[in-house]
């Protein structure tokens, strides 16, 4: 007996011993860093300081990502770890906010959830530096997109280019059609390319996001920003007429059996980028709708970008050229002097310009010049971005709660992909929408 | 910890008392089997405090949780629970669990039982175990991923489709044009009607007849395809069924142009007065003629059975068949656990009560009826009370195998809690109301089972 409790005693003395002993570690480095602060001039101001950062990259995407937050330690000594959230970026924050120790600095996919998380007080406001920087380099718009209760919390990082209709050449060519500039134009060219025995549409149907992108480039264009901001934010009903031009239009497409490769089950059943991979690898079909990033699906599908693989801006349905925009929005979970460091960096022209260099980003930055892009695609979408000025919106799902615009199974995502399967139904897609909105808009 | 140390002191007291003195020698002491109650206690301590923090705490948190609203401030009372039953899409999910619990349970354990029988008498019995019991060995999420495949809609990559398509092409096979279709228009000369194609005028012999088609794949274009032929009129009905399509573009719809192909092998009807008339088949260049047809109007036909589809197999990940479809897996993944169960009760069956009843003269049928069946049903009773449990909380298999698009179609309450709560949803009240709605629905089987052990030990 006595034994036994000598033991535990001494497994007690070891606990504490190896607690004593991580306490130092830790702050040696503050320690240390602190002469090396006053020795280094104003320069590094934030030695020793430790930041965590999570987004939704991986890959290729993260690496580049960990370029800029180099860039970032170089200049101010900060030490920045990355987190990798996975695709569910919601799923991976709930739990560490409710759990009291979120990431000092998290990129969020979706500005929806800067409301949603704002609400939960999850996000401390940035501070007047930041927020200059924000009034510096970005239009209106994209402030109020990152703020909540007219309080600033975000700021947009990183931009996808929504509003692109990819092409397989060589089926534009078999069926001696040119890229259309107009609505119609695509209609009329969609036949011919069936005519000629090809389906000119691959949908990733599987994947609700792509449906959402498809309707708001088309909403956009027939409706305006204006009615488009209102509809962002649920102040016109989804009932409204003018989601029934909108949806209609969609219908000339979708409603064709012919037009549809694998007609509508099969591309409710693909998946991104399983419709890319149908358009440049199993050359089923010739075009596919969606962002500037299909160029690296149709690369790993074997086509070559700017040559198999090619693109037109989304035609124009009404009298809006449509300019939509994805994109990341960097907001800080944690009020300390590094996080809104790093915040101001990314917002900054010198920020955007070291990450404009790598592949595979586009800026939402004014400041930053599409010379900095390293290839002649990318140039030119940063070119429209800039040109669209202060039309360019954001892709509307994303703005609204996720429940509605960001759910597998649910909300938008479902409704436009019950809409798909049968296209002949505008008025009871336009009441389920509403049904859905009015649920998540509570 | 202090409990704990404490705890040890006492039994001492009682057990140098007891070891002493002993039971047998003072039979005034008062006897008990088991340590003193301080010394029970000290050492279910542990385990009921990791169970307290582990399963306890969270049930109840669960249960006051779900009373609330989504950010957790506002009390909603059984708010959430009316959610549940008034919600279309929960309710689907309701449904479907409803499927499942009645449906695979008694699958798997039949199938169970009907591999245990078999095997008892197989030469290679262990060998074909192993064979079914593999999938258990495999994680569920990977068995999804299998089966993801296994039900992909393209016979090329899944392999039911695959052999699907293989079965149905041995018995017929489809030779045509699928997906073509006549030109559409009203300056059109040809139009559908319940899916052959038809001239929209009546053509009289010595008119010729144009029938363009359009939407041929290059890959389904026949081999000895030649330019399209012009009809020249002529004696009797003739005319040209071509693909009216120049390619790189430029040709004129409804008019046989030069780079334009005919399509051999189109059968050919000439119809009167909705009787079939006459039958041909187009030659090379896409041309047919019909020699002795009597004077008259006539309506020229391409029937259905030209643009015939081949046959693409079922469409596993649709809505309809989703749900058997996954339950399928699943019946993949548990039939040899179920069969393994099952096989180690069959062994410990007398052998005697069986060979009397052959000796009686029972059918093998009887003996498995009457004799087998009823020993075992202890064993199956567990396996069946087991896969319930199991159903009840199915996920994995759910979520990967169910492409997103008709997950709403196959949801499960267990799915369906973890996507209000963390997947996308952001609504952890409501995700509470439908863990305790679940483990509602537990409850009675765990019950059950308890039950049945305790009797059994008893």
């Amino acid at each position: 007996m006595r034994k036994m409790r000598a033991a535990a005693m001494l497994a007690g003395l070891a606990v504490a011993v190896a607690a004593c002993g991580n306490a130092p570690s830790t702050t040696q480095p503050t320690a240390s860093g602190a002469p090396s602060q006053s020795s280094g001039g104003g320069g590094k101001t934030l030695e020793g300081v430790k930041l965590e950062v999570a987004a939704k990259w991986t890959g290729e995407e993260q690496k580049n990502f960990e370029q800029v937050l180099k860039a970032f330690t170089e200049k101010t000594g900060a030490q920045v770890t990355y987190a990798s959230t996975g695709e569910d970026t919601g799923a991976y924050l709930g739990p560490r906010i409710q759990g009291g120790s979120p990431p000092d600095v998290a990129i969020l996919p979706q500005p929806g959830l800067v409301q949603q998380y704002a609400e939960q007080n999850a996000l401390k406001p940035l501070t007047p530096e930041v927020t200059k920087e924000i009034d510096t380099n970005y239009t209106p718009y994209w402030k109020e997109l990152g703020s909540a209760g007219g309080q600033v919390y975000g700021v947009l990082i990183k931009a996808a280019h929504k509003s692109l209709v990819w092409y397989r050449s060589d089926a534009f060519d078999e069926a001696g059609v040119q890229p259309p500039t107009n609505w119609d134009e695509l209609v009329k060219s969609s036949q011919t390319i069936a005519d000629s025995g090809t389906p000119p549409f691959a949908f990733c149907g599987g994947s609700g996001w792509t449906l959402t992108d498809l309707f708001e480039n088309v909403y956009l264009s027939t409706a305006g920003p204006e009615n488009y901001d209102k509809l962002s934010k649920h102040e016109i009903p989804w009932t409204d007429p003018s989601v029934t031009t909108a949806l209609e239009k969609i219908q000339q497409i979708v409603g064709k059996k012919e037009f549809v490769v694998g007609g509508s089950s099969g591309a409710l059943q693909t998946v991104w980028p399983d419709c890319v991979t149908q358009v440049y690898g199993q050359k089923k079909a010739a075009m596919v709708i969606e962002a500037d990033f299909v160029a690296v699906s149709a690369l790993q599908a074997g086509a070559k970008v700017g040559e198999q693989a090619k693109y037109f801006p989304f035609p124009k349905a009404g009298d809006t050229s449509p300019v939509i925009l994805g994109g990341d929005v960097a907001v800080a979970m944690k009020d300390t002097p590094g996080a809104m460091a790093l915040l101001q960096f990314l917002a900054s022209k010198e920020g955007g310009e070291i990450w404009a260099k790598l592949p595979g980003y586009l800026s939402p930055n004014k400041n930053v010049s599409p010379d900095n892009y390293p290839d002649e695609l990318t140039r030119k979408l940063g070119q429209t971005i800039i040109s669209a000025g202060e039309s360019v919106r954001y892709d509307m799902s994303d703005l609204a709660p996720s429940a509605f615009g960001g759910t597998d199974g649910k909300g938008e995502w479902k409704v436009l992909q019950d809409f798909l399967r049968d296209p002949s139904d505008v008025k009871g897609t336009q009441t389920k929408l509403e049904d859905e909105a009015k649920k998540a808009w509570k | 910890m202090t409990e704990r140390l404490d705890g040890p002191q006492n039994p001492p007291v009682s057990v140098t008392g007891g070891s002493s003195a002993g039971p047998a020698d003072t039979p005034r002491t008062r006897r008990r089997l088991g340590p003193s109650p301080a010394v029970a206690i000290a050492f279910l301590l542990p385990a009921a405090v990791l169970l307290g923090i582990w399963v306890v705490y969270p049930i109840v948190y669960s249960i006051f949780r779900s009373l609330f609203d989504a950010p957790g401030t506002g009390f909603v009372g059984l708010g959430n629970y009316a959610t549940i039953f008034s919600d279309g899409g929960m309710l689907t999910t309701i449904r479907n669990n409803l499927i499942w619990v009645a449906v695979a349970p008694l699958v798997v354990t039949t199938l169970g039982l009907i591999f245990a029988v078999l095997t008892e008498r197989l030469r290679w019995a262990t060998a074909f175990k192993l064979i079914v019991f593999m999938p258990m060995a495999v994680s569920l999420m990977a068995a999804g991923v299998i089966f993801r495949l296994v039900y992909e809609e393209d016979p090329d990559k899944g392999v039911a489709n695959a052999v699907l398509t293989t079965v149905h092409d041995t018995f017929s096979s489809s030779q045509g044009y699928p997906d073509a279709r006549p030109r559409e228009g009203d300056q059109s000369q040809v139009a559908t009607e319940g899916g052959a194609v038809v001239t929209r005028q009546p053509a009289q012999p010595g008119q010729p007849v144009l029938v363009p088609i359009v939407g041929i794949k290059p890959q389904n274009m026949p081999a000895g395809a030649r330019p399209a032929a012009a009809p020249t009129g002529g004696a009797g009905l003739s005319g040209t069924v071509w693909f009216d399509f120049t390619p790189g573009g430029g040709g004129r719809n409804g008019a046989v142009d030069p780079e334009e192909r005919g399509l051999p092998g189109m059968t050919v009807e000439a119809v009167k007065d909705g009787e079939v008339a006459a039958t041909t088949t187009t030659a090379a260049d896409g041309t047919f003629r019909f020699e002795d047809l009597p004077a008259g109007s006539y309506v020229v036909r391409l029937p259905k059975s030209n643009f015939e589809a081949p046959f693409h197999g079922l469409t596993w990940l649709g809505e309809t068949l989703i749900t058997p479809a996954i339950i399928g897996a699943f019946v993949w993944v548990w039939a040899g656990f179920a069969m393994v169960l099952i096989a180690a009760g069959l062994a410990a069956i007398p052998r005697d009560a069986l060979e009397a009843a052959r000796i009686d003269g029972a059918t093998e049928w009887q003996v498995f009826r009457k004799i087998t069946v009823p020993l075992l049903s202890p064993v199956l009773l567990v396996v069946f009370v087991t896969m319930i449990i199991n159903t009840l909380k199915v996920f994995d298999l759910v979520f990967i195998i169910a492409p997103p698009s008709v997950q709403p179609q196959s949801n499960v309450i267990a799915l369906e809690m973890w996507r209000v709560s963390f997947g996308g949803g952001g609504n952890q009240g409501l995700g509470s109301a439908l863990a305790i709605f679940l483990l509602v629905l537990v409850l009675p089987f765990m019950i059950m089972n308890i039950r049945r052990f305790r009797r059994e030990n008893a």
